[in-house]
């Protein structure tokens, strides 16, 4: 079961929540970015490089959660929960799984790992993320992001 | 669509990626590129100039196609990638894999 929430408590500087809940299903992975980025920058343009970082860590925790998080099972669903402050966002990712060992996951990419197929997700989502942090659990993720 | 090939000169085929590469569509682009493959070509233009982003499965999707060009005595080049996406390539060390291009016409000059 999920949790009933996901993101921390209320910052004094945050200005609004949104919550979108959707089934395992990686066709709409693209659909469901769309709206959050719509949803996060309403009224505040983005930088190109904030967008790029958005829609890519985004990206990489749904498609995640839904492949590994909830095995694929379309009956399972992704929670993905946004808090936009006034100069930064925290956005939460979780998904029906177990969870798994976050803090052992190897981060480095080596020369002798470029030509593996997999295994860059958490990598770039450390990378350009300006903060990552998961529940003990380990099925939601929280990534910070700027604003703009 | 968020592809389409065209046909460049001495026969290289040239795949535009619309908006994102990311796990919703990366089967479509590797099955593109397999059918180009079984029609005999065998050089590849990637144009990213209209692409805002990839995901850890579209790059893993790349890697997996430019191996199966090589196999198949072929080549794939890069091109048209922007700051940010040019930044990816290098914090993932792809950009040691692939031959990167600013442009199609400049990644089509010589191939």
């Amino acid at each position: 079961m999920l949790a009933p929430a996901h993101l921390p408590p209320r910052d004094p500087g945050e200005r609004e929540r949104y919550r979108v809940e959707l089934a395992t299903d990686l066709s709409r992975v693209g659909e469901v970015v769309e709206t959050v980025c719509a949803c996060c920058f309403a009224g505040i343009p983005p930088t190109p490089r904030t967008q790029f970082r958005l829609c890519t860590v985004l990206a990489e925790a749904v498609a995640n959660a839904m492949l590994y998080g909830n095995g694929g099972d379309p009956a399972r669903r992704v929670v993905i929960e946004v808090a936009l402050g006034e100069d930064q966002m925290v956005i939460a990712v979780s998904d029906d799984g177990d969870g798994f060992e976050h803090n052992v996951m190897p981060l480095p990419i080596g020369e002798e790992s470029r030509e593996a197929t997999r295994g860059r997700g958490l990598f770039m989502i450390h990378r350009l993320a300006d903060q990552v942090a998961f529940n003990d659990r380990g099925n939601t993720i929280w990534m910070t992001l700027p604003r703009r | 669509m968020p592809f389409s090939a065209s046909q460049a000169a001495n026969n290289v085929s040239v795949v535009r990626v619309e908006g994102q590469l990311i796990v919703a569509n990366r089967q479509e682009l590797k099955q593109m590129v397999q059918d180009a493959l079984d029609q005999g070509a065998r050089r590849f233009v990637f144009d990213f100039t209209p692409t805002a982003y990839i995901d850890s499965s579209g790059l893993g999707a790349l890697v997996s196609m430019s191996k199966r060009v090589r196999q198949a005595g072929g080549d794939l080049r890069l091109a048209g990638l922007n700051e940010d996406l040019r930044s990816l390539f290098e914090l993932t060390k792809l950009d040691t894999l692939f031959a990167i291009f600013e442009t199609p016409a400049e990644a089509l000059v010589g191939y």
